[in-house]
């Protein structure tokens, strides 16, 4: 396999750049989009790649279209991406909710700017955790990573397609403008350094006839794709086992999201990803996701010098969310900081898995800045 | 031509444990669905390779009830869907159900750049002028004056001709019929399901429950004898004056053309990708 950009060493890089051959590397090979800042540059490096992978690049003529091919695809059998940014993420919220009910593998990125509707177009923000949480309706579960820097942004595309795949569930890729536009040195590995995930398919027809059914009793049924000859039925309306539609059938509906929401809750320990940084004994906790926790770092280290006990907890799940391991460092720590570019979405997480056991901050800032680390070590120490 | 009986073509096609169909006595989404089936059963084309897209509405609950691959989607994004489906393997030959409100209203912006990009796909469109699962408000396409839930007092709006807008967006084949015309739709299922790009059959489709009851025509034959009185041929129409076309429907073949297909062009996209590249000759 030929790439067209070098792997097995370091290059300088844009974060949307690194996404779009992260995803090639993947085996990501189809791509529909619709162009809009800051995510357009994933489009473009898609639009030049793919082609050459002999991949699918497609410009759609909306978001809602974007993601509907993206999961066409997935069920023809292809691994699948698509990226925007918050007024797109928006228009995609039914469809994503339709990959969360037909459990099918896709990653969408979605490359925060300020909100709400078309805000600020080229400054970042975080406003979206709460849409890629809970933007869809209805009872559902889904994966949302954040990266902090360019070579996380690459990690974590390969990791998102990974755990699309192993869990038959979209992936949501939620990073922002700074990150996307920010030019770091990215490690692009040999393709056999990478260790990648394929979905579960039947073993044989018996089991193609329940690709909704816990038949491995691991919560993720096999994925009969397309044009094998299993003659399967997808629908978004609430389906039995074998993909019927049964929708006034309460048990049935009970049974489907349960289920569907319990293969990412029961498997949360191997979704979630997270680093601490001086947190053993730390009095301070500082709690935070994405580009803030580069800032966050380095308030740490200023905290330490003036000999207060800080210490760092970076999220780099959003969800599912460890609410059990909040409220154990809440346990452990005086207070606890949640510095975020929004008016304060992490937040209410964090509040609600520590519990009580730990007074938690808000920090926020918006309108398109990164909070400096002194802000926060100012807020710290009052 | 020899028509098997409707029980052979039942049996060979659908999903005995999802019958009965939800379809209401006298819709005619049964008949657009027993013509596409025969059309494909006389191509003796392989259900393997063939997946079933389809939207929101009571024509997109058709793919449930045939015994191949298929997409139930969200209102109006059948084809969205489709493009992806058939791009990522384009062995696969697609067919879409569809509503007239589900194709032309929430989803006629995928409609028409589905056309614009002769995604290989054929489409089967039911057009009923209402909205038959959400109860009888008015579609894109009900005449000046045809009454639906939200128009009680007769809709005010133009139609659109669903046809010619598929004919102006650049379709290779498209035809429009009632569903009482049997021959001439399994002879334009056929045709549609043979060629490159992206092919069009419109149903006039009695709706005797959510638009029939409506509009002063409660049952199937009232609806028939109705089509008969506003339809009007193809070759009769070129000698009609504007005036006197106002409130009738064209049936017939509108276009039938070889354009490339989405998946011919994308095919050479990528050889010249390739070519510009340096990487082949
Ligand atoms: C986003 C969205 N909006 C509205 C609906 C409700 N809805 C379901 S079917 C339908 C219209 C169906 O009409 P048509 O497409 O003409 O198909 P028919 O039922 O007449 O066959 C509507 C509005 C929906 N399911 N989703
Ligand atoms: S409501 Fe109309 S379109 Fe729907 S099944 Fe009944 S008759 Fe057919």
């Amino acid at each position: 396999m030929r790439y067209p950009f070098p792997v097995g060493k370091s290059d300088f890089i844009q974060g949307d750049e690194a996404i779009a051959r992260a995803a090639i590397l993947a085996g990501c090979r189809f791509y529909a989009g619709y162009p809009i800042t800051p995510a357009s540059e994933i489009f473009e490096a898609m639009a030049l790649y793919m082609p050459l992978v002999d991949g699918v690049s497609i410009q759609m003529e909306d978001e809602i279209a974007s993601i509907a091919a993206i999961i066409g695809a997935s069920w023809a059998g292809a691994k699948a991406m698509t990226a925007t940014s918050g007024p797109g993420f928006s228009l995609m919220q039914e469809n994503l909710g339709y990959a969360v009910m037909t459990e099918t593998p896709i990653v969408v990125v979605d490359v925060q700017r300020g909100g709400p509707s078309t805000g600020q177009p080229t400054l970042a923000a975080q406003g979206d955790i709460m849409q890629a949480i809970w933007g869809t309706h209805g009872d559902h579960s889904l994966i949302v990573l954040s990266p902090s820097t360019v070579q996380e942004a690459f990690d974590m595309t390969i990791r998102a397609f990974n755990l699309a795949e192993k869990y038959r569930t979209p992936v949501v890729l939620l990073t922002d403008a700074e990150i996307a536009h920010m030019r770091e040195r990215v490690y692009i590995p040999n393709p056999d350094e990478i260790e990648l995930i394929e979905r579960k398919l039947p073993a044989n027809e018996e089991e193609a006839k329940y690709p909704f059914g816990d038949i491995h009793g691991d919560g993720v049924p096999p994925m009969p794709i397309f044009g094998r000859g299993y003659r399967t039925y997808v629908t978004g309306l609430t389906h039995d086992e074998r993909g019927r539609p049964k929708t006034v059938d309460a048990e049935v509906h009970e049974r489907l999201i349960r289920r569907i929401i319990g293969k990412i809750e029961n498997n949360k320990h191997d979704i979630i990803s997270y680093e601490t940084y001086a947190l053993d004994d730390a009095e301070i906790a500082i709690i935070t996701t994405g580009i803030v926790a580069r800032s966050a770092i380095r308030a740490v280290k200023l905290l330490r010098e003036r000999g207060i006990k800080a210490g760092l907890l970076k999220l780099n799940t959003i969800w599912p969310f460890d609410f059990d391991m909040i409220e154990e460092l809440a346990e452990r720590v005086k207070k606890i900081y949640v510095p975020e570019m929004n008016l304060g979405q992490l937040y209410h997480l964090v509040r609600e898995g520590a519990n009580g056991k730990a007074e938690v901050e808000l920090i926020s800032k918006i309108g398109g800045e990164v909070h400096t680390p002194m802000e926060i070590v100012e807020k710290v120490v009052g | 031509m020899y028509l098997k009986s409707a029980y052979e073509i039942r049996d060979k096609y659908l999903r005995k444990d999802m019958l009965p169909t939800i379809f209401c006595p006298g819709c005619g989404i049964g008949s657009a669905l027993q013509y596409t089936l025969r059309a494909i059963d006389d191509l003796g084309l392989n259900p393997d390779e063939i997946v079933w897209v389809s939207g929101i509405g009571c024509s997109s609950r058709v793919p449930g009830f045939v015994n191949f691959d298929g997409l139930h989607t969200t209102h109006g994004r059948a084809l969205a869907f489709a493009t992806g489906i058939k791009l990522a393997n384009p062995k696969l030959k697609i067919i879409a159900f569809m509503g007239d409100g589900d194709a032309a209203a929430i989803g006629g912006n995928h409609f028409i750049h589905a056309i614009r990009r002769n995604l290989d796909v054929t489409v089967i469109l039911i057009n009923n002028f209402t909205y038959g699962m959400t109860g009888g408000q008015v579609a894109p396409t009900a005449l000046k004056g045809l009454r639906g839930t939200t128009a009680p007092y007769g809709q005010f709006e133009n139609p659109f001709d669903i046809a010619d807008l598929a004919v102006s967006a650049g379709a290779n084949y498209v035809a429009r019929w009632s569903v009482f015309n049997y021959l001439q739709g399994i002879n334009s299922i056929k045709k549609a399901l043979q060629k490159e790009g992206f092919t069009l059959v419109e149903f006039l489709s009695p709706c005797p429950i959510s638009f029939g009851r409506r509009n002063r025509m409660k049952t199937s034959p009232e609806l028939l004898r109705w089509y008969q009185k506003i339809t009007v041929p193809i070759s009769k129409a070129k000698k009609m004056s504007p005036e006197e076309l106002e409130g009738k429907i064209v049936i017939g073949e509108f276009a039938d053309r070889d354009r490339p297909g989405l998946v011919r062009e994308y095919e050479e996209y990528k050889k010249r990708a390739k070519r510009m590249m340096g990487w082949e000759e």
